[in-house]
């Protein structure tokens, strides 16, 4: 193909959006609608997974330690603990730390439980807080502190807990709920695909009559076929550029708006910066492909004349 | 060169449009079609450029077998042949210009020459001045002269025109007709398809008379044959 040829099928491919304005508009239009509406689903998904995920952190392994263990021993169990290539922090928490953690976290209300407990009448045993790197490998990594602690001759840990049975269906939900995201998202993508392409197909047809004459003027399939190639990239570019704009747009202001609200609720949504990327690149993708796959399947299916 | 051996066309609805028409033009021939309304005229030429394929027969253009042509060729037999449609078949969003400069763009001709021929022949049909309107603002006569500029643009061997005067005054027609003639003799095979008595009793040339889709009668400087 000549340079100038190729010149010629771009210049054709934009005048033809703008000679085609109405169908462009119902093309753009169907790509804004339908990538929108999976944009802000994807947004929903992300956060979901974004508090499924700061929730799943949350949990951690408590090791207790029997009464009056030596601290060389302790130190020894905090490195072999953290040797373990699941485990990514390791906290000694000491008895007197603990009984004070324990009056902050049953407040005035039960301070009278407490009562008569101090430093020197402690009933509790030291112990660790262990975080893990993918918490859904918890009660992994606590069978393997549980046999560091047996494979020890002195036994000094008196228990491993990490809230077995809540946590795993913490997962369970949180996983099914990332699941649910996916399919919604996933099945909105089809269905944004299906509802653009019909209407790029439709505008198509109307001009099956207009592809006819070119080929009876003896025009190739692909001297046809470059300009509505580039006509469906550029409307599937300006439907994700605008449906980008929108959401990103919508987006910030919801951040900024619902920041204390959430904030009190100790939620955090996803930042701007980091929803963006994601949003933006599946939105300008997904147009821009659908844009042209519409295109060129319909073509193709006039082309045989 | 044109030739049909034996052509049966049947369309889908099982119209029988050509029962067995053999005929051989030669090159630098001009022919005349005539023969009443639903006679099979229309169809003959749509063989000839390959809109249509027949049912049953041989067909050659230019040595080239029509029929059995693989689609990647198709365009380029069709290039060959400057085709003025009974109907125009102008491209409605593109401009007088466009249209016929389309032709030229799809044999990629530069750009310089083909704004210098396009304006040529819309000068020779009489329409430069509305080289940027759009075909449906124009008159019928004037969107006939558009289809037979783009038709005659890129100096084809053949050129199919069906009633290429069907909407034109007596006068324009006449330019139409002598056109058509000089093209003729700078040695381009002409097949025409008219209903135009006076033109084929004034401007003599071999006359094919089909009729019920057969051939009827085929003489060289022959008469229309038929009362309007
Ligand atoms: N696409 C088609 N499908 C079915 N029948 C058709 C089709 N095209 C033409 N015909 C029929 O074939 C016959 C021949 O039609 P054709 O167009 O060749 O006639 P014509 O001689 O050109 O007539 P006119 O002088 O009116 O243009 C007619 O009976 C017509 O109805
Ligand atoms: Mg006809």
């Amino acid at each position: 193909m000549k340079i100038s040829t190729v010149l010629r099928h771009l210049r054709e491919g934009i005048k033809n959006v703008v000679r085609n304005g109405w169908m462009t508009f119902a093309s753009v239009s169907s790509i804004v609608i339908s990538l929108f509406i999976l944009g802000v689903f994807l947004l929903l998904a992300l956060n979901v997974n974004n508090l499924a995920d700061q929730i799943e952190s949350q949990v951690q392994i408590r090791v207790y330690l029997q009464l009056g263990t030596p601290e060389a021993k302790v130190n020894e169990l905090k490195n072999a603990i953290g040797n373990i290539p699941e485990v990514k922090k390791v906290v000694f928490v000491s008895k007197e730390q603990g009984l004070k953690d324990l009056r902050t976290s049953i407040g005035a209300d039960g301070s009278e439980l407490l009562e008569g407990y101090d430093d020197t009448n402690n009933p509790l045993p030291d112990s660790f807080t262990v975080d893990v790197f993918d918490p859904q490998n918890i009660a992994y990594a606590a069978k393997k502190i549980d046999a560091i602690g047996s494979a020890d001759a002195s036994k000094p840990i008196s228990s491993v807990k990490y809230g077995k049975g809540t946590v795993e269906t913490l997962f369970r939900v949180t996983n099914a709920v990332r699941n649910i995201g996916l399919v919604v998202v996933i099945g909105l993508a089809v269905t944004a695909m299906f509802l653009i392409s019909n209407t790029i197909k439709m505008t198509i047809l109307a001009r099956r009559r207009e592809i006819g004459i070119m080929k009876l003027v003896g025009a190739t399939n692909n001297f046809i076929r470059w300009p509505f190639f580039i006509e469906g990239a550029l409307i599937g570019v300006m439907g994700s550029v605008i449906t980008t704009v929108l959401l990103l747009f919508g987006y910030s202001e919801l951040v900024q708006a619902s920041q204390f609200e959430l904030g009190l609720m100790m939620i955090k949504l996803v930042t701007l910066r980091d929803a963006g990327l994601t949003v933006s690149a599946v939105t300008l993708a997904l147009g821009t492909l659908i844009g042209i796959w519409g295109s060129t399947l319909s073509v193709r299916k006039y082309l045989k004349v | 060169m044109i030739e049909l051996q034996d052509i049966w066309k049947t369309y889908a609805d099982g119209t029988h449009a050509l029962r067995g028409v053999s005929v051989l033009i030669e090159r630098n021939e001009f022919v005349y079609l005539v023969g009443p309304s639903g006679a099979g005229k229309s169809t003959f030429m749509k063989l000839i450029y390959r809109e249509e394929i027949p049912t049953k027969g041989q067909i050659s253009v230019n040595g080239f077998n029509i029929g059995k042509l693989k689609p990647r060729k198709i365009p380029y037999v069709r290039r060959n042949i400057g085709v003025i449609f009974q109907d125009y078949r102008l491209l409605p969003k593109l401009t007088v210009y466009e249209n016929i400069a389309f032709a030229m763009e799809v044999i990629e001709a530069p750009k310089r020459i083909i704004k210098k021929r396009t304006m040529e022949v819309l000068e020779l049909v009489g329409l430069r001045g509305k080289h940027a309107s759009l075909p449906q603002q124009l008159s019928g006569g004037e969107q006939q002269r558009v289809a037979i500029a783009r038709a005659i643009v890129n100096n084809p061997s053949v050129i199919v025109a069906d009633e290429p005067t069907g909407n034109l005054d007596p006068e324009t027609s006449w330019g139409i007709m002598n056109l058509l003639e000089e093209i003729n003799f700078r040695g381009t095979t002409i097949v025409m398809a008219t209903h135009n008595k006076e033109i084929v009793n004034t401007l003599r040339k071999r006359v094919i008379a089909i009729e019920n889709g057969t051939i009827v009668r085929d003489e060289a400087r022959g008469e229309y044959g038929y009362e309007n």
